[in-house]
């Protein structure tokens, strides 16, 4: 065990100090550490997604990123994705369509979506199973959680009209 | 995982020096998609991690019409992708780039990362090679430069001396009338290694009838990527045309040295090596006419 | 009252039954607040970690702890010899005849490894990555032996043994000598070599299905924590807290009310989860009996693949044969099971599963079919959805493709020639009940999808049907009346996809109450009776029975307190939708929550009952359409369109059952294309991560459409049938007979591989 770094973040919007060793990953760190354990490890190396989160808004499987690489830096995991006023479109979107059956990919799965509806506001089907492609569930199928994406996005739409009207 | 020391330099000195004398025992970190695994798994066994994300000559990522594009070493997939110059004049690099991995892994992993990796399938590796890239090397001595053909000698293996990091890679402007495309086979639509991946460029003569010069380079048949010299060299003053792909094909074919292991058979790599060559050089062809080149 | 507008009206009218409300456990899962198998965390709490052998058939000369035992931050260290083995082989569990040493040795090895990753000591330390360390000290002496990892292989006399004493038990033909061949079982239906020679066409084939893992993306994980009072609490991941319960007191001859197991929430499971099974945690238990702290052991994903239990690979060969009218006269085929590292067949019954559902969907006069279970130096194989089946169907949906090709007919009008009835009769000698075999697959001829025109060079359509039989097994549920009319529902059955919830839709539309009313919860191994595990397609159907009774019970004693409140007999109470009417005394009404408000002084608390073990449930037929483009240059298949016939029933949450439909097409979409374990000749697995061991990814797949059947199922209320599992038994064949059409050749082998299709079209 080598000597524990302090680590200064942003983690869903709260300023957050924590120790770790280097060798810890963020997955490791957000989970064993502070207790968020919405995000979730199912294969630590990159090839399932279940760890996704956004780091300074871009998705990123945690697992393989250091604890200590967050420095600075900004993180949203699942758990900031809802507020006091209910859950976030997309949350409701996947309620809705009935877009989850075990649950356990989706923490990753609605962060990866997230990031894509943050920067498109109508892709296609085949976008939408590109941009998701480094996400697996083995329970859906992925059938509904397309189309509770695709709603979500029109969703979202309609909210940025009504806020622009 | 062992445990390793951290560090983040600002600077190239102190990140070379950081690594000075540490022989095999520290490795630079960029995107981390392959190191964390490595370590992770036990394949590499490190007491010193040296991030170099801070290093501003490692973030560039800048094109000049005159002199070309650089891209640092540690700028990640999506940042080249996503950057409208590249996409508008290096579309064969961003084929390559924009493959490796899946959206997480593109937000994470680096272009000089793929390279240093030096893994035989690594994706923008043929790609660099047909656009002619080279890379620019900071060591103890001082900065040197080689070009991207020669940088990986081996699985894994790179002419970087222990201790010298990768600063950048710079790609030359293109030529009048050039185009480059890049393709690979997978099983299955995303998130594999490249059982095979084939690099091509080309540049056409003044009323694009005539194939002036082309490169060919392949991925994943051969402990390193290769640069099939012969094979493009076959292409020099032919016509574009289905009979010159297959020629071209048939001498990338015999320049691949692929075995059987468990992504994919030596009679099904060099089989593919042939379809993709063919494939490749009509979307380099296309684009070098002007054209949109379907690369799926 | 919900009235959603998503409702079913079906041929009945039901309120909750057939509507699409929001799952009771999707807010917490929707928001990260779920508690899974790994994310147990205990004051105190150590992490274990097990040491594994690296060879794939080996003795154990010796192991030494000593190094691992002091390293700095270990608290305890454990070994076979730590446990009390019970020397009593063929010792009957759950009902389901295994062989307890095979179960001890298989989760901490005594003498013996026999397959990579088998465990042989296990580790507890202040952290995960101390563990690993400290797993790494421990030194353990092997004698290495050749391993065999082909059924073919290990069949061959000179074959290594896995198990010296081991001779095979058969009726016809029990073995003389060991070998590696645990079992082999026989079904004959009337004179083969009669039917064959009245065929007019026969076709026959060898065939191969390699091992495939469930991949649920959660690994398995547990914390045990043995108090010092005794009492041992363990939070798992696993698809039956009762079994997990009674398998625990035997391991560790502890007092089954002195363990309570608490399922959490769980990462997919289909098959893999099983508590007959046990990984972790025994081993976790006896760490933290040590250590006398807490232990969470989480598998990585490697040690998933390489040693909890996929489902077996298989050699088979087939024979059918028929008239040239299209009336199939026999069936014979020869079925070599991997059993793994121990004998399985009889574990998991699939041989019963896999001989009796392979021609289920036919009517056939004459057959034989013969079983083998062989033991194979790869980790012990279990379910994977419907066990055994999907092996099954991927010759015998060709064979009748074949045919179907060979006497020119279209390949669904082929099979209703051939369907079969309630009464129809099996191979096994057992009749189909009350099935829609015919309805699927007149509803599959009849679909847009079958007569949509599919063009194009390379572009083929296939067509499979399967049938799974669906199980019922013991339930145990309980509803309590709060005062304000609401009701609490606790049931044992570990909920893997929704089930908490169409179980809870069951009791309301019996109750009269909406949904929202009733709180719906799994209980744990102290809070409610003793339930057999979630699987077999059993839950909606069994749980929801005992749903149905207990509320039943509900109903009556609260038509005993209106009848106190009103002060007339009971049998003048009616209810009806929630309401309470007499005709005494002018007529009079309450509610629900009325009599609720007034249970005090009636005579104190409702609790609904019901323990049940319901029979005659109704088995389940699927059959899928799929079109594929496959490039001629590379072998890569691309899937056009998918669908998905099934007779469901009674969908309780059509949302549910479209999932179940979905989710399981996917799977088997991955078994046929993408999937396989793949092994060097030293018994080394080659791809144990989700790099190299293959699932679809959402690019690999199209919507998945669905189109649900009714044929209501029988003996349940509701007409509900199992629906989980049949959806992953057509795609391999299917997507055969896709790849057929396109190609004009025909791949024999799982999975279907561009390679493959390469290979059997010539091009390499």
């Amino acid at each position: 065990m080598s000597a524990k770094t302090r680590v200064n973040a942003k983690i869903n919007g709260e300023q957050v100090e924590f120790l770790c060793e280097p060798r810890q990953s963020l997955l490791e760190c957000l989970r064993d550490i502070l207790g968020l354990t919405g995000s979730k490890e199912g294969c630590n190396d990159g090839n399932c997604g279940a760890c996704s989160v956004l780091l300074n808004g871009r998705v990123v499987n945690s697992c393989l990123v250091l604890g200590v690489e967050v420095q600075g830096q900004e993180v949203i995991t699942v758990e900031g994705l809802a507020d006091w006023r209910g859950l976030h479109p997309l949350q409701q979107a996947f309620l809705d369509h009935a877009a989850l059956q075990c649950g356990y990919c989706i923490p990753g799965i609605l962060i990866a979506s997230k990031a894509l509806l943050d920067r498109e506001t109508n892709p296609s089907e085949e976008r939408i199973r590109t941009w998701l492609a480094g996400n697996l569930c083995r329970c859906t199928g992925y059938d509904k959680i397309v189309r509770a994406v695709q709603d979500a996005a029109a969703r979202l739409k309609q909210a940025r009209r009504e806020v622009n009207s | 995982m062992r445990a390793f020391e951290y560090l983040a330099p600002t600077t190239i000195g102190e990140a070379v020096a950081a690594l000075a004398g540490k022989g095999d025992g520290g490795r630079f970190l960029a995107g981390g998609t392959d190191l964390i695994v490595q370590l992770r798994c036990g394949v590499l066994d490190v007491g010193l991690v040296v991030d170099v994300k801070k290093i501003p000559e490692l973030n560039v990522i800048a094109f000049r019409p005159a002199e070309g594009l650089t891209i640092g070493a540690a700028v990640p997939c999506h940042r080249i992708a996503e950057h409208a110059d590249v996409a508008r004049v290096y579309p064969g690099l961003v084929d390559a780039v924009a493959l490796i991995g899946g959206t997480a892994i593109q937000g994470r992993a680096t272009l000089g990362g793929n390279l240093c990796n030096a893994a035989p399938s690594g994706d923008s590796i043929p790609a660099m090679i047909v656009l002619e890239a080279t890379c620019t090397i900071a060591g103890p001595a001082g900065l040197r430069t080689v070009t991207v053909e020669r940088f990986c000698t081996g699985p894994g293996k790179t002419l970087l001396n222990p201790g010298e990091l990768l600063v950048s890679v710079h790609l030359p402007p293109p030529m009048a009338n050039s185009g480059a495309c890049y393709l690979r086979f997978i099983p299955r639509h995303e998130m594999d290694i490249a059982v095979v991946g084939v690099g091509a460029s080309v540049v056409l003569n003044a009323d694009r009838a005539v194939i002036e010069a082309a490169r060919l380079a392949l991925g994943a048949v051969g402990p390193t990527p290769l640069y099939a010299e012969a094979a493009g060299a076959a292409l020099k003053g032919k016509t574009p045309s289905e009979e010159s792909f297959a020629e071209a094909a048939r001498l990338a074919q015999k320049a691949a040295r692929p075995i059987t292991d468990l992504r994919g058979t030596e009679a099904q790599r060099r089989h593919l090596v042939g379809v993709l060559t063919r494939r490749v050089l009509r979307g380099a062809v296309e684009r070098a006419k002007g054209g949109a080149a379907d690369v799926r | 009252m919900s009235q959603d507008k998503h409702s079913l009206a079906g041929g009945t009218n039901y309120q909750v039954v057939g509507t699409r409300p929001p799952r009771h456990d999707a807010p917490d899962k929707l928001t990260g607040r779920a508690l899974f198998g790994p994310d147990t965390k205990l004051p105190g709490m150590l992490y274990g970690k097990m040491v594994r052998s690296p060879h794939a058939h080996a003795h154990i000369r010796s192991i030494d702890t000593r190094r691992a035992a002091s390293f700095p931050g270990v608290y305890a260290v454990v070994t076979a010899q730590d446990f009390r083995w019970n020397e009593d082989p063929g010792a009957k569990l759950d009902e389901s005849a295994i062989n307890f040493a095979y179960l001890q040795e298989n989760m901490l090895a005594r003498e013996k490894v026999l397959y990579v990753g088998h465990p042989v000591a296990a580790v507890a330390a202040s952290s995960n990555h101390v563990a690993e360390e400290a797993a790494e000290l421990v030194d353990v002496q092997y004698d290495v032996l050749p391993a065999v990892t082909d059924v073919g292989a290990a069949m061959r006399p000179d074959a290594p043994l896995l198990h010296e004493h081991l001779i095979t038990q058969s009726l016809s033909k029990p073995g003389q000598r060991p070998s590696n061949v645990a079992s082999h079982f026989q079904h004959v239906k009337g004179d083969p070599s009669q039917g064959f020679a009245q065929a007019e066409v026969i076709v026959e084939h060898e065939f191969t299905t390699s091992t495939v893992h469930q991949g649920y993306i959660e690994p398995q994980a547990c914390t045990a924590w043995w108090g010092l009072d005794g009492n041992l609490k363990v939070w798992t991941t696993t698809q039956g807290a009762f079994g997990m319960r009674d398998q625990l007191a035997k391991l560790l001859h502890h007092p089954m009310s002195s363990i309570l197991v608490i399922p959490t929430e769980v990462g997919g499971a289909f098959g893999g989860k099983l508590p007959i099974f046990i990984f972790l945690e025994a081993v976790a238990a006896l760490l933290s009996r040590k250590a006398n702290r807490p232990v969470k052991m989480i598998m990585t994903r490697a040690e998933v693949f390489l040693a909890t239990n996929p489902t077996s690979g298989a050699y088979l060969k087939a024979k059918m044969g028929a008239t040239r009218e299209g009336r199939i006269t026999a069936v014979q085929a020869e079925l070599y099971f991997e059993a793994g590292a121990y004998p399985s067949a009889s574990v998991i019954g699939y041989f019963g599963f896999a001989m009796g559902f392979m021609f289920a969907p036919y009517d056939l006069p004459h057959g034989q079919i013969d079983a083998y279970d062989v033991v194979v130096n790869k980790p012990r194989t279990a379910a994977y959805r419907a066990p055994g089946v999907t092996q099954v169907n991927f010759p015998a949906e060709q064979l009748i493709d074949e045919l179907a090709v060979k006497l020119g007919m279209d390949p669904i009008a082929f099979r209703l020639k051939n369907v079969v009835h309630q009464g129809s009769e099996l191979i096994d000698g057992t009749s189909h009940g009350s099935i829609g075999a015919e309805e699927v697959l007149r509803a599959a001829q009849s679909s847009g999808h079958y007569g949509s025109p599919l063009q194009g060079p390379h572009h083929g359509r296939g067509v499979a049907q399967g049938y799974w039989g669906n199980w019922g097994a013991h339930s145990s549920c309980a509803i309590s009346v709060n005062g304000d009319g609401t009701v609490s529902l606790v049931s044992g059955s570990i909920d893997l996809s929704g089930t908490r919830t169409t179980v809870a839709m069951q009791a309301a539309e019996v109750l009269g109450l909406s949904l929202e009313r009733i709180k719906s919860s799994v209980g744990d191994t102290d809070s409610i009776g003793y339930t057999e595990m979630s699987g077999g397609s059993r839950t909606t159907f069994a749980t929801g029975i005992a749903a149905i009774t207990a509320a039943q019970d509900v109903v009556s004693q609260m038509r005993g307190r209106a009848a106190l409140l009103w002060g007339v007999e009971v049998q003048d109470v009616s209810f009806d939708q929630g309401i309470f009417t007499t005709h005494r005394g002018g007529g009079r009404q309450m509610t629900f929550a009325e009599v609720a408000e007034r249970l005090a002084e009636t005579g104190g608390p409702v609790t609904g009952r019901a323990n049940v073990d319901p029979q005659g449930w109704g088995g389940a037929f699927g059959t899928h359409i799929v079109d594929v483009q496959v490039d001629p240059e590379t072998g890569k298949v691309d899937i056009l369109r998918y669908s998905v016939v099934q007779d469901v029933g009674k969908a309780v949450h059509p949302s549910y059952v479209e999932g179940q439909m979905q989710g399981g097409a996917v799977q088997g979409i991955g078994w046929a294309l993408y999937e396989g374990y793949q092994y060097n000749a030293r018994g080394d697995m080659l791809n144990p991560g989700f790099l190299d061991y293959k699932i679809p990814t959402a690019l690999d797949v199209p919507m998945i459409e669905t189109i649900m059947v009714e044929v209501p199922g029988p003996n349940h209320p509701f007409g509900v049938r199992g629906v989980g599992e049949i959806p992953i038994v057509p795609p391999p064949a299917a997507l055969a007979n896709a790849i057929y059409r396109a190609t004009g050749v025909r791949v024999t082998d799982l999975p279907m591989t561009p390679v493959r299709i390469l290979e059997a079209m010539g091009v390499i």
